[in-house]
């Protein structure tokens, strides 16, 4: 005769180690007064290219910027951020759909986190993975191109609803898609009520001083600003 | 797909857990998993059934619980559920709900354990 199992109570986070990471992580940042923004999008909607002119206009105002770019196979995206003169390090995930927090741990290994201000971390371009994990970020962006459509934030309510802001890309082809602003604020507000939402694009760079305005504002909220 | 990770952090967990209790046999596991937790349960069931062999957990069930989203509405003053993951605002009174309190749960609520 078998014993009847017992349930036993454990409500433990499945994630833990990686939140345990990660928070490790942000208290680094924060120590070392970098404010760390992390970019989630499909691929293809322009996060390397809005990422290069952030680090162009920061470098230009005096700021010390550094990137880590998660891609499955190439080195294409590091190579490209480097022409803004940043640090650029290159995370390869192979076949990980995602990034998680030890591996931004282990990518900036050798930096002296006080030579920066401003640290991105490009996620691997794919709207569903990398909704579940912390990477320590203090600013998570969702990117939406204007040419995928107005519903994506109502294909992919939990990335939206895991972000902080919404940035709407390549607004320089906003007409020629016939994109319709409103109803991709109202989808972004439907998924996530509060979420601010910025439009831009990093070609003309419509947009683009509101955004590091922005940026340098969330620094000097999270410590005392020490850039210029 | 991130499940296989997810399903390998569960058993890495739960073998913690029963490791803590002096290693029982494990029938189930239990898991809550919120819409807004990015896993998706049909996909985690499988990955699960993968990672799990070879394992102390060969035998073991995996038990999901579905919690649905709850969100603190302002005007009703209280919890309340929404209307879809899409629409996360008040389902009683149409509030658009900026405070979360379930929906991103991935958890390992219990064990039942032979001991």
């Amino acid at each position: 005769m078998s014993t009847q199992p017992r349930i036993v109570e454990v409500r433990r986070n499945i994630l833990k180690h990686n939140d345990q990471v990660a928070a490790a992580l942000r208290e680094r940042f924060r120590a070392a007064n970098v404010f760390v923004a992390s970019l989630v999008s499909s691929p293809g909607s322009g996060k390397t290219a809005f990422l290069e002119k952030t680090l162009t206009m920061l470098r230009e105002k005096g700021y010390r910027p550094a990137a880590i770019t998660g891609d499955l196979a190439t080195d294409n995206d590091a190579a490209r951020l480097a022409r803004s003169q940043a640090p650029v390090k290159q995370i390869t995930t192979g076949t990980l759909c995602h990034l998680e927090a030890a591996m931004v741990e282990g990518a900036i290994g050798d930096w002296n986190l006080r030579d920066l201000d401003f640290l991105f971390i490009e996620n691997v371009g794919n709207l569903v993975c990398p909704a579940s994990y912390d990477l320590g970020e203090n600013l998570r962006l969702v990117l939406l191109s204007v040419t995928e459509g107005e519903d994506k934030p109502l294909k992919y309510p939990t990335i939206f609803n895991s972000g902080d802001l919404a940035v709407i890309t390549k607004l320089d082809l906003a007409e020629a898609v016939e994109f319709d602003h409103a109803a991709a604020k109202a989808n972004v507000q439907s998924v996530r009520p509060g979420m601010p939402v910025i439009e831009l694009s990093a070609k003309t760079g419509r947009g683009m001083e509101d955004w590091i305005a922005i940026l340098v504002s969330r620094r000097t909220e999270l410590g005392d600003s020490k850039g210029v | 797909m991130h499940e296989l990770s997810i399903a390998l952090s569960i058993l890495d967990v739960a073998g913690e857990e029963v490791e803590r209790r002096g290693g029982p046999q494990v029938e189930a596991i239990h898991l809550k998993l919120g819409p807004l937790s990015g896993v998706v349960k049909e996909a985690l069931i499988s990955a699960y059934e993968l990672a799990r062999e070879a394992t102390p957990f060969a035998g073991a069930r995996l038990v999901i619980e579905e919690v649905p989203i709850v969100i603190f509405c302002p005007k009703c003053n209280d919890e309340r559920p929404v209307r879809s993951t899409q629409d996360v605002s008040c389902a009683v009174c149409d509030t658009p709900g900026s405070k979360l309190i379930h929906g991103r749960e991935l958890e390992l609520a219990a064990l039942e354990l032979i001991e």
